[in-house]
């Protein structure tokens, strides 16, 4: 039991895949600028991550070593359309904002990864649990930078205005660096320094 | 002649897809530590992304468009196959970066050596994907297209060689203990994502 907790627990801050393992970093910055946006992404991504980690474990044996990134990015793919269909058919307005990002999951190094890296040597019930827990790792980096962006940059939360803009008659004025793409990699590497602070073993030594 | 120059100035620079879209990112951060690996992993993407791009495109436009079976036989004129987009785009950068290395490794060994360990690296490349998905999303012909994905791979080694070159300075200063290495790096590209900003609206 404790096993699967740590592989549930562990990559939320100590294993972190987007602040330590630099796996997904594209599609972290591109769809936060939005809190609904990110968490459709992130809810996306972790259930791409369950399944893939699923199958993939289950396949593990009868997977030839010198095929097997194929066999996995036609599993990974099989699964990305899935997710994409379900999308345009009941979240169409979402799904027209992350536009190209829903397809880039199947090139989000934090699926190839969990499946190169723990997948192939693990049984299923435990892959998925890895699967889990990095998706959320994920999802975690993703809102917390999708609240700052969203808050700052246009005043509002779930698009509901929160912060009067001064456009609009109130006092906040908008940051509109949070909205571009640099504002996105600044938020991150705050995380970042804001996590090795506060566990300085992740400290890089070089 | 213009508006081709225009778009890949377009794809190089006001929309560069790794500083604008975050296309890339993780051999970005990952691979920059030096500048000779940097020129390396480029000129691979580069290559890649030219040839995948227009490759995409012909795929997308005689198999997978809505009616574009119609020249097979007119009875499958009102198939719709972009769904497996994703699928074969995938399928074709996988087996291009395949046969790329081969063709390498066979004809071209120096070259080989110096790209060899990217290349399989690239297939995974969310760059590569990216680009052949915007052009299906843009509606881009297949000039257009090649123009497109050789500015786009010019754009991405712009910018992860001028990244090696400022991490290799980086190395001689003395940030907090947190911020070294990954959180140094991001901010950096944040600046560089500032400077290229600069560019917005340049138009030929």
């Amino acid at each position: 039991m404790s096993k699967s907790r740590e592989a549930l627990i562990d990559p939320l801050f100590n294993n972190n895949p987007i602040a330590l393992q630099i796996l997904g970093i594209c599609s972290a910055l591109a769809v936060t600028t939005k809190m609904d946006t990110a968490l459709v992404m992130s809810a996306a991504v972790i259930f791409v991550l369950l399944f893939s980690n699923l199958f993939i474990s289950v396949l593990r044996n009868q997977i030839p070593t010198s095929i097997r990134i194929i066999v996995q990015l036609v599993i990974i793919a099989s699964l990305v359309i899935v997710v994409d269909e379900v999308l345009k058919a009941y979240l169409f307005d979402i799904s027209k904002q992350l536009s190209v990002f829903v397809g880039l999951i199947i090139t989000n190094c934090i699926i190839m990864g969990r499946a190169e890296a723990y997948a192939m040597q693990n049984p299923p019930g435990m892959s998925m649990i890895d699967g889990l827990g990095n998706g959320l790792g994920y999802g975690v980096i993703l809102a917390g930078t999708a609240v700052l962006r969203e808050l700052f940059g246009s005043g509002s939360l779930f698009s509901v205005q929160l912060l009067p803009l001064v456009s609009e008659g109130g006092w906040y004025t908008p940051n509109g660096l949070m909205v571009l793409s640099p504002g996105a990699f600044f938020i991150i590497g705050f995380f970042i320094w804001g996590i090795r602070t506060w566990k300085p073993e992740q400290v890089e030594q070089d | 002649m213009e508006y081709y120059l225009n778009l890949a100035v377009k794809a190089i620079f006001v929309e560069n897809i790794a500083l604008a879209f975050f296309l890339g990112m993780c051999s970005f951060l990952a691979v920059s530590k030096r500048v000779s690996t940097a020129i390396g992993l480029g000129l691979a993407v580069i290559f890649v992304l030219s040839v995948t791009v227009p490759l995409n495109n012909l795929v997308y436009v005689y198999a997978l468009k809505p009616g574009a079976l119609a020249w097979v036989s007119p009875a499958l004129a009102t198939k719709d196959l972009s769904f497996l987009g994703f699928l074969t785009f995938i399928g074709t950068i996988a087996a291009l970066t395949q046969i790329v290395e081969m063709t390498l490794d066979r004809f071209a060994p120096a070259l080989y050596a110096a790209l060899g360990i990217f290349l399989p690296l690239i297939a995974v490349n969310c760059a590569i994907l990216g680009a052949s998905l915007w052009m299906m999303e843009r509606n881009y012909n297949l000039a257009e297209s090649a123009v497109f994905g050789f500015g786009s791979g010019v754009g991405w080694a712009l910018a992860i060689v001028a990244l090696a070159g400022i991490r290799e300075r980086l190395r001689y200063s003395n940030p907090p203990e947190g911020l070294r290495g990954l959180g140094l790096t991001f901010i950096i590209v944040g600046l560089m994502a500032i400077g290229f900003m600069a560019f917005a609206g340049v138009q030929l």
